[in-house]
């Protein structure tokens, strides 16, 4: 077995880009994920695997960087936070127009505005719905523990290459600043310049062959027509995201009569609030959404028929449950439970709030 | 086994490396850790706090509202994480700079002067180890092999010269460690 | 004699650059994007670089630029052209990088950019179309926007008090330590095309010498924009843009 290691989530994800072979980190200092950033400069992986590691102006340089790299067929991301991802919406939907690969890790802390630097899911909505302009998804993954920001690293840049698509790690203060053990995966060699050829070629920049049409990577069509269907193709594939690539897990939801949706760190403080419930007799069950889009709705759908209530736990002034609330369809009462502003709720708190919303 | 743990004082007191090198004892003996500090501006000359969680099992909530232990390195930690022991838990505390001392009667209460330890070793930056000893004599939950096995792990190779150091003064602690009630 | 009798191999004294696509380009008559895309074309077809070459095409008129030269491009955000690039040629180092921005792109939305990815000294070559107007929005005030000139947001004339000073970003980017080798041309007659494709070539020559970066700015009319004729554009150039846009080499290391 793998060694174990003592790491942050923020260091996690730095040493699992190096290992799944990475070839570009473009980013911007910004609390409380800049471990990100300082780890990779420390180990210096452009002596080890070639990795290209910059510290860019700004956000929004950052993500035009990757833009740059993606548009290459490199495998390439950038980390920031709350404020910073703002700063990059508008790279994000180029990037999602010119449907361009590539992973943006957000650790999330409060806002709205400079905010705070403390944990929050205030970003629920921009990750999920939008941030950017136009009609685009991103590919959302939430991690819940230090393992799991390694492993959606590599799990992230197979997602956004099978689809063409950029994917999110939509983490938090808590997951970046948190240390757990960590076991590394097997080491994936950087592509060479003939592999990524290979991949990428019918669409990459990457000089231009007599054998084969040039490639423009645009998101820009002037005619409606052709943009329309351009957005239909988009669609469909959005669609083969949902159908394909739901993740979720469930704690002691087989004869759960009342379920907690959360994600993220609050799916951790909740499966104690399973337990404090299920010690006073109440059959209490949880569902952790692990992609936000696409969002488990048939797994939630599944279990409305057996349910009295569902709650939504959110470290925000309530975002997921509007999904959750889409699903129930008003067949179940649905609530919500969530602290804003960087204020992390302890189970005590989150189990009192159950059960006064279930009396 | 499951041990909960709040340490909290200062910052520069070695709050958080205290807590790392307890999470990698626990690694070095298989168990689940997680180790989760206060972070930002407080890093240094503010408070400062860490929860160590070191089990047997998968760790749930990292977040915890109530402790087995807490080990409290100043006065403002003592008014915030006194009520939060569980009843029959421990709460070790250093009595430098503490103005109300812990008066809770359902949870065993231990002592230790670190400041002046560390000071006797001629060294004030074992402080933190000190206060680990303490907390090790009363809840041997990592064998000194394993602290010394984390502490080899957390620490850079080129300061591996402090080990012997270190392991005096966690032995300083666990003799100098008070039971109160 | 008819045409047939004149279009013969022996006849020929100028081909089109085989870089060059057929499309039509979209650009008006009297532009000079259109004499600057054939230039790059040649440089590129001279060097023989079609395969490594990756250009980067900014939001203005020339967005289309893509449209125009067969080789592998990037169409990127407004203003954002040069972090593309600094990208493009870090993770691709044996490609020749350069991006193709207006003033707006260049001198306005992407001033950030633009000063940091010379300051970084990225071996790209970035070239630059002053026409001192906003183009393909129709006409509104640019950075580079002489002060008393007319456009559609100062109809009264770029007053200082009110929009401040035309931005020379040339001179500013000459005092970095990044660039190796920055240039003001234009391309209003034969003598001064050839002295721009000549500065072209430098900079694209430059970029595989890790020199650093390599700027040619090039100042050029717009007809539309300005609402004059060609030919009276030139001289407007001449006789107002010259003056406060000198033509010269600024750094070349």
């Amino acid at each position: 077995m793998a060694e174990k290691v003592l790491m942050k989530g923020n260091e996690a994800i730095a040493y699992a880009a190096i290992n799944c072979g990475a070839d570009g980190y473009f980013g911007y200092p910004i609390t409380p994920q800049s471990e990100v950033m300082e780890t990779l400069m420390k180990e210096k992986p452009w002596e080890s695997t070639g990795m290209v590691v910059l510290q860019a102006e700004s956000e929004t340089a950052s993500i035009n960087m990757v833009y740059g790299g993606a548009a290459c067929g490199k495998k390439v991301m950038t980390s920031s936070s709350s404020p910073g991802i703002s700063l990059m919406c508008e790279g994000l939907t180029y990037l999602a127009g010119a449907e361009l690969p590539c992973l943006v890790v957000n650790v999330m802390r409060g806002g709205p505005g400079l905010g705070t630097i403390q944990p929050s899911q205030g970003d629920y909505f921009q990750a999920t719905k939008g941030g950017g302009h136009g009609d685009y998804r991103l590919i959302v993954l939430a991690p819940a523990s230090v393992q799991d920001m390694y492993d959606f690293v590599d799990e992230a840049f197979e997602l956004a290459f099978k689809y063409r698509n950029p994917a999110l790690i939509l983490a938090d203060g808590v997951i970046g600043q948190m240390m757990e053990k960590v076991e590394f995966r097997p080491k994936k060699a950087r592509r060479t310049d003939e592999e990524v050829r290979q991949q990428c070629d019918s669409w990459a920049t990457l000089g231009k062959p007599k054998t084969r049409e040039r490639n423009v990577i645009t998101s820009l069509a002037l005619d409606p027509v052709v943009m329309e269907n351009f957005n239909i193709k988009l669609q469909k594939k959005y669609a083969d995201i949902e159908a394909n690539e739901v993740r979720y897990s469930t704690y002691k939801t087989e004869d759960a009569e009342h379920l907690i949706v959360a994600f993220g760190c609050m799916s951790r403080i909740c499966e104690n609030v399973v337990d404090m419930a299920r010690e006073n007799g109440i059959k209490l069950g949880l569902l952790r959404p692990i992609t936000l889009f696409p969002f488990p709705k048939k797994q939630i759908d599944a279990l409305v028929p057996q349910l009295k209530s569902i709650m939504s736990v959110e470290l925000n002034a309530g975002q997921m449950v509007e999904d959750v609330q889409l699903v129930a369809a008003g067949r179940v009462p649905v609530g919500f439970y969530g602290r804003q502003g960087g204020v992390v709720p302890n189970p005590d708190e989150i189990y009192e709030a159950f059960l006064k919303f279930i009396k | 086994m499951k041990e909960e743990i709040i340490i909290a004082g200062f910052g520069g007191q070695g709050v958080l490396s205290m807590g790392k090198i307890l999470a990698y004892g626990g690694i070095m003996q298989d168990q689940e850790v997680s180790w989760l500090p206060s972070y930002g501006p407080e890093m240094r000359g503010g408070t400062c706090n860490v929860s160590v969680i070191l089990s047997d099992n998968k760790i749930s909530s990292p977040i915890l509202s109530r402790f087995d232990t807490a080990i409290i390195l100043n006065q403002q930690s003592m008014d915030k994480f006194e009520k939060q022991v569980k009843p029959g838990g421990l709460l070790i505390y250093d009595t430098n700079g503490i103005t109300r001392h812990p008066e809770r009667t359902d949870i065993s209460i231990c002592r230790i002067d670190a400041v002046e330890e560390a000071a006797k070793l001629g060294n004030a930056k074992a402080y933190n180890m000190v206060v680990l000893g303490a907390f090790l004599k009363m809840k041997p939950i990592v064998t000194m092999d394993n602290v010394i096995r984390g502490l080899k792990k957390s620490l850079p190779p080129r300061r591996h010269n402090l080990i012997p150091m270190n392991e005096e003064a966690i032995t300083v602690g666990m003799n100098a460690v008070v039971k109160v009630r | 004699m008819d045409i047939n009798d004149i279009i013969k191999p022996e006849n020929k004294v100028y081909g089109k650059s085989s870089v060059l696509t057929d499309n039509i380009m979209h650009y008006c008559p009297g532009c000079s994007h259109g004499v600057v895309h054939k230039l790059v074309a040649q440089v590129i077809e001279e060097m023989d670089i079609q395969d490594k070459t990756i250009g980067v095409s900014p939001v203005g008129c020339s967005v289309f630029a893509y449209n125009y030269l067969d080789i592998d491009w990037q169409e990127a955000a407004h203003g954002r052209a040069p972090a593309l690039a600094t990208a493009i040629k870090r993770l691709n180092p044996d490609k020749y990088v350069f991006t193709y921005q207006g003033d707006g792109d260049l001198a306005s939305i992407g001033t950030a950019e633009t000063m940091h990815a010379c300051n970084r000294g990225e071996n790209i070559v970035i070239i630059f179309i002053n026409n001192a107007i906003y183009g393909m929005t129709g006409g509104q005030m640019a950075p580079t926007t002489l002060l008393g000139q007319v456009t559609a947001t100062t109809p009264y004339g770029r007053k200082a008090e009110l929009n401040g000073y035309p931005l020379k970003i040339t001179e500013l980017l000459a005092q970095l330590e990044g660039t190796c080798y920055v240039t003001r041309q234009s391309v209003q007659n034969p003598a001064a095309v050839r002295k721009t494709k000549a500065a072209i070539r430098k900079a694209f020559e430059n970029s595989m010498m890790k020199k650093g970066t390599s700027f040619v700015e090039v100042v050029s009319t717009c007809n539309s924009g300005w609402k004059i004729p060609p030919v009276e554009a030139n001289k407007w150039m001449e006789e107002n843009m010259f003056p406060f846009y000198p033509l010269g080499d600024m750094k070349d290391r």
